[in-house]
């Protein structure tokens, strides 16, 4: 039920209560940073110098706006069509593995730049995979989309488990991990692209694969908003009836939007595998799947608000880490709580403010006119 | 507590008193006032949107009145809860029934007076009390049984039987017999009647006027939230509460040139359809359309012509039968959906507006692309050219004067007219050679309503074949040059325009055959089990 | 499997289900009510840190308790109010719940600890210990029966026992109550509840709160019975187990109960099987076995194994139709 109520101005509904719902969100993080014994904007300036002010603080930032950009867009685009993919967590997990699986195999015949394309579709199409029977019970069986998502993390889980424990681990060795991938075959740190320029830069995860999440937000502001297909995504999403007037095929636009959802939470392996971690191990996905919701809620579904909603939550876990670091007090996962508080605030319970502002602008409309009279 | 019998019987059972009640802009009660004598049935009738639920959901606590009085028996009394109401002594029969489906009877009933916390100290006194109301009223059915499994008649009486255990001396029913077949109903109307032997008062609330000539003592008419008179049923009859429910609409003239009616355009034959319910819709329904006719289809609501047009549209398959346009066939085996019926040159306007012809958060441009967003014009290559759409929405809002001329404007926030000139504009803009509409002016103003049918005059002159569906028999006999009545999902008349009145048409609406088996609206899906999707904007 | 084995197997099964019991039926008395609670996981959580805090602090269980059970519920209440009042969307505000839980439990539980979130380890002061029934060692010379009994039903800390009374104190809440009947109904068709003049929001709200007391006790287990202490993220995914749970035992107490049993069972045996190796087979893949109930319950609700209907009414906010 998105402010069909006249009462408030549009700028208000689609601006302001946002903002406030962020707003309250952090007032209440600030308040458990205040039970920790700490000052709230001595900690803000922290996180923002931690997070921003160099270099390698900055790298860092962007580094893990770039899987937060994947998962908030997958959360984004099936909220157009009016589902919840909860999933993001395996999705990103079983793209990882594919991009793992084709490096594994090629990364000695091949250099990058012929590897990326084929990373990029690795991984597309692995978590599109883990999307697709989630997509299909939902759309031909009604198997609810989010308690079968949430099995299917779990189900990743195990898989990937069972994977690095038995299959993919380097010979002897007991750690769950595969193999370092050849170096050839691992995508260029931004570091070192700037290097070449004569551009110095402290070394940071950051790598190409955040020019894979800008195109990924060009690919879904086009596909959702400038063609035919995104047209009938969110016609579904707002009216599955019409969308049958209107000569679409529900069940198959939502199994198609789930897919591209899982698809590009399947990107976050390419950030991560090729990126960073140059070979496979456990929980590399760690809490981008949730962390993708709470960035879509915030950015209000929009390619656009998911990067600006991103890079906060980038600032966050950077800053975090640094916060953690500059006051022993406030364990980084004070960033978890920020983004359970976004969720809340921004997503269920986001209405709160509303008739609050209501009142507000009640207020101050009927005191115009009587301004005007004197 | 309902108050003894001993009371003088010039006390009214119930008095309302100038209740008003506005929901924004709509006024649905204008100072209504009504006295209803106990033990009578006493009718309220009025057309769709009268206000009739409103004014029954006001005595039963659902809404408060924005002004006005209740008085039960001579005395004032605050409902503002269905717990006041039913201490009051009022129980009502919901047009949708408030049963839990997966309980039985009994449970059913003893919900929220189960008489103790463990249901079974009460369970053994419920269980007497209903066998002994259900003996004394002839009601019929089986405490243990569940809910789901009985059929619609019952589900009913276990309403009934809901009531009177709560002790309800007035008994509201709310369009009883829309779902009813008509042995149900007749065995309903002998419930009332046993229900009135023994002291209770009913008030039925229906727009059926045959129902009121057959079961009420009195009867109020309602019309656009107004009261609008109140007769003894023994001194009315059908024609005049027909004019007062309907008043004095301005004259619809149209001046037309007769049909120049071209070779068939759309051949239906031995259509035949079921809902999801597995409830007969369409029953073996033949007919033609030709170009350059317009077809009018009259019928009570919920005859069958919902799903006619569905069919037609190509939003629903048929089962048996076929239908033939510009050289194809479409049966159950070789069907024919929206987007290949609308390139086959069929154009819909739908009968539920906002549901259908538009999606209230797009805004008026994407709106107006709603069927057509595969449009070459508008799609070349993978993308679409917004500003083309832009300047299209603008093109058709200036040419069917649809105001204010805002492509930009959420769809939601144009008036019922404005919206449907968008949607008739973009359905006739690409020259359909079919065009199927369905309540073309319903909750339209009286402006928009000439300039529609004026359009829709002007293309049939241009050689479209047009069938219109309407519930409104004066909009039909202004419009179409030839009508079918529906009833019970059959055609069950024929009349060319110029023989055609409301009588005749009425009769065939009412008398043919059995009465509709079912004219509840198809259920607004109440979402899957975890409920509605989650509508990403909040 | 030599029969002391078999039976120590059994009683860890029980030991793993009993987590799973207390929020598989917390979730379906949220659930029946028409309150969908995927937040099942992070009230336990919470509660678990709260326990093991207090034990830590005060060296009372009991008292553990009791604050584990204050945590969850006034979670619950917030759910609650979320989906109740505010109307908002069920599945959101669960999701934020379990992030606030664990992050909550971590940033606060470093902070008072300086333990990198854990709480400090308990002795047996201020934990729930195994209790030895009556009559143990008066049975133990009898043989087969005296076994099970020492093994088998006696020797599990209170809770274990609490969270076998909670079944068919559910099922007699649900089935058997006017509490139970206008539960079963506002979970399935809210307006009849409305109409018969019974308040939908506070029933509801009833609801939630004695979700939050299961999951509070359950939470309580996990960290100062189960375990001696709080560790970051120490539930698991149980919460979300015992949805699964929840749903194969298609929202009725007994059938439930079944499915944590099962559940629990299937991790027994995951854990006894670690890295042993079977004849003709090999290495039995563990993670295989810990992945059936996830895998059961999606093959439950793609309708292949019988058919699972969630009360109808379960995930709409309640909002009287105009």
């Amino acid at each position: 039920m998105s402010g069909a109520r006249p009462d408030l101005p549009r700028w208000a509904d689609i601006g302001l209560i946002p903002l406030v719902n962020v707003l309250l969100a952090f007032i209440v993080a600030g308040l458990v940073v205040v039970v920790i014994g700490e000052s709230p904007l001595e900690a803000v300036q922290v996180m923002l110098s931690g997070a921003l002010g160099s270099g390698e603080g900055l790298g860092y930032t962007l580094y893990y706006a770039t899987n937060f950009i994947f998962t908030g867009l997958a959360v984004a685009i099936a909220f157009h069509a009016g589902l919840f993919n909860i999933g993001g967590e395996g999705q990103a997990y079983i793209g990882g593995l594919g991009v793992g699986l084709l490096l594994l195999g090629l990364d000695h015949s091949l250099s990058w730049p012929v590897l990326l394309p084929l990373a990029v579709i690795a991984a597309l199409l692995f978590g599109a995979a883990w999307a697709f029977i989630p997509a299909w019970l939902q759309a031909y069986r009604g198997s609810h989309i989010v308690i079968t998502t949430i099995m299917f993390n779990f189900l990743a889980s195990s898989l990937m488990v069972y994977l690095l424990v038995n299959v993919l681990n380097e010979h002897g060795a007991t750690s769950p991990e595969s193999r370092n991938i050849a170096e050839a075959a691992q995508l260029p740190f931004v570091t070192d692209i700037l290097g070449g320029f004569g551009i110095k830069m402290a070394h940071t995860p950051l790598n190409l694969s955040i020019l894979i999440a800008v195109l990924a937000c060009v690919f879904v502001w086009i596909y959702v908003w400038h063609t035919p297909w995104g047209y009938e995504l969110r016609t579904v999403g707002q009216s599955e009836r019409a969308a049958v007037y209107a000569g679409v095929r529900p069940r198959r636009v939502i199994l198609v939007t789930l897919c591209i959802s899982g698809a590009l939470a399947g990107l976050v392996g390419v950030n991560e595998i090729m990126g960073v971690q140059h070979r496979l191990l456990l929980n590399f996905n760690a809490g981008y799947g949730f962390t993708g919701i709470a960035v879509a809620l915030m950015g209000r579904n929009h390619p656009l608000g998911v990067v600006l909603a991103a890079i906060l939550f980038g600032i966050l876990t950077q800053g975090g880490a640094e916060l953690s670091f500059e006051m022993p007090n406030i364990d980084r996962n004070m960033v978890t709580v920020i983004q359970g508080l976004v969720i809340l605030f921004s997503g269920a319970l986001a209405h709160l403010s509303r008739p609050w502002l209501e009142a507000l602008f009640a207020l101050l409309s009927r005191r115009r006119p009587s301004l005007k009279e004197a | 507590m309902p108050d003894d019998s001993a009371g003088p019987a010039a006390t009214p059972a119930i008095e309302l008193r100038h209740i008003d009640k506005r929901f924004g802009e709509v006024h649905a009660n204008r100072d209504v006032s009504l006295s209803v004598r106990r033990g009578s049935i006493t009718g309220i009738i009025g057309e769709n949107g009268a206000g009739k639920s409103t004014l029954m959901s006001i005595l039963y606590g659902f809404y408060e009145a924005d002004s006005g009085e209740i008085l039960v028996g001579g005395a004032a009394r605050h409902i503002r809860t269905p717990s006041d109401a039913i201490a009051a002594g009022i129980g009502m029969v919901h047009q949708h029934f408030m049963l839990v489906e997966t309980f039985t009877v009994l449970e059913n009933i003893m919900l929220g007076v189960e008489g103790g916390a463990i249901l079974r100290h009460g369970a053994a006194a419920a269980r007497r009390e209903v066998e002994r109301l259900e003996r004394e009223y002839g009601l019929g059915v089986d405490p243990d049984a569940r809910v789901a499994e009985l059929p619609v008649g019952a589900q009913q009486r276990v309403e009934i039987l809901k009531a009177l255990y709560r002790g309800a001396k007035i008994m509201v029913l709310d369009e009883p017999t829309g779902v009813l077949t008509p042995q149900e109903t007749d065995q309903l109307f002998r419930v009332l009647a046993s229900l009135k032997a023994r002291g209770e008062t009913i008030i039925l609330i229906t727009h059926k006027l045959r129902e009121i000539m057959a079961v009420t003592d009195e009867v109020y008419v309602m019309r656009a939230g107004s009261m609008v008179a109140q007769r003894r049923t023994s001194e009315t009859s059908e024609q005049e509460l027909a004019e007062l429910m309907v008043g004095r609409k301005i004259r619809l003239s149209l001046d037309k040139a007769p049909a120049a009616a071209g070779p068939p355009a759309l051949t239906v034959s031995h259509l035949t359809v079921h809902d999801e319910r597995g409830v007969q819709r369409l029953d073996d329904v033949s007919f033609t359309l030709a170009a350059g006719e317009i077809l009018g289809i009259a019928g009570v609501s919920g005859n069958g012509q919902s799903e006619l047009l569905e069919v037609l549209a190509g939003i629903r398959a048929p089962e048996k039968g076929s239908l033939t346009l510009d050289g194809r066939e479409i049966t159950a085996e070789r069907p024919c959906g929206p987007s290949e019926m609308r390139a086959l040159g069929v154009a819909h306007v739908p009968e539920d507006r906002h549901r259908l012809g538009l999606v209230s958060n797009f805004t008026a441009s994407e709106s107006a692309l709603l069927g057509y967003q595969h449009d070459p014009a508008f799609a070349g290559g993978w993308l679409l050219d917004r500003g083309k759409i832009q300047r299209y929405c603008a093109s058709l809002m200036e040419k069917f004067d649809v105001r204010p001329r805002a492509p930009n404007l959420r769809s939601a926030n144009f008036s019922g007219g404005n919206q449907q000139k968008l949607i008739i504009a973009r359905e006739l803009t690409r020259g359909p050679k079919i065009l199927l509409v369905g309540q073309p002016t319903r909750g339209v103003d009286i402006g928009a309503i000439e300039f529609i049918h004026r359009q829709l005059l002007r293309h049939r002159e241009a050689g479209a074949a047009i069938l219109v569906v309407s519930v409104e028999l004066e909009e039909v006999m202004a419009l179409a040059d030839r009508i079918l009545v529906m009833c019970g999902g059959r055609i069950t008349g024929e009349l060319a325009a110029r023989e055609a009145d409301e009588r005749r048409l009425g009769l065939m609406m009412a008398n043919a055959g059995p009465l509709p088996a079912n004219e509840v609206p198809p259920d607004e899906t109440i979402g899957e089990a975890w409920g509605e999707p989650w509508r990403g904007e909040p | 499997m030599e029969p002391e084995l078999l039976l120590r197997t059994l009683a860890a099964a029980l030991r793993l289900s009993t987590p799973l019991i207390l929020c598989a039926m917390a979730g379906l008395l949220s659930e029946r009510s028409g309150i969908v609670d995927i937040g099942l996981e992070g009230k336990m959580l919470a509660a678990a840190f709260a326990a093991a805090a207090i034990a830590a602090v005060t060296g009372s269980a009991w008292l553990a308790l009791l604050c584990g059970i204050v945590i969850a519920t006034l979670m619950a209440l917030l759910h609650g109010y979320a989906c109740i009042t505010q109307r908002g969307n069920q599945v959101v505000s669960g999701v934020a719940i379990n992030l606030l839980a664990s992050g909550l439990t971590v940033v606060l539980g470093s902070y008072w600890f300086q333990q990198g979130g854990q709480t400090p380890m308990l002795t047996n002061l201020g934990r729930f210990r195994p209790l030895e029934l009556p009559g143990v060692n008066l049975l133990n010379g009898v043989p087969i029966l005296g076994a099970i009994y020492r093994d088998l039903i006696s020797g599990y800390s209170l809770i274990v026992y609490i969270a076998l009374l909670a079944v068919p104190a559910t099922h007699w809440l649900v089935n058997r109550t006017r509490f139970g009947l206008r539960l079963r109904a506002v979970g399935e068709y809210p307006q009849a509840v409305d109409t018969a003049g019974v308040s939908v929001a506070w029933l509801r709200y009833r609801a939630v709160l004695l979700c939050g007391l299961l999951t509070g006790i359950a939470g309580t287990y996990v960290s100062i019975a189960q375990n001696a202490g709080f560790s970051r993220d120490m539930t698991a995914g149980q919460g979300f187990i015992a949805l699964a749970a929840m749903i194969f035992g298609k929202w009725r107490p007994y059938p439930a109960l079944g499915a944590c049993l099962l559940f629990g069972l299937l991790d027994a045996v995951a854990i006894r099987l670690q890295g042993v190796r079977i004849a003709g087979i090999g290495e039995v893949p563990v993670q295989l076995i810990q992945a059936l109930p996830y895998a059961l319950t999606v093959l439950l609700l793609a309708g292949f194994i019988g058919k699972a209907v969630a009360p109808k009414a379960s995930g709409i906010p309640y909002v009287k139709e105009r």
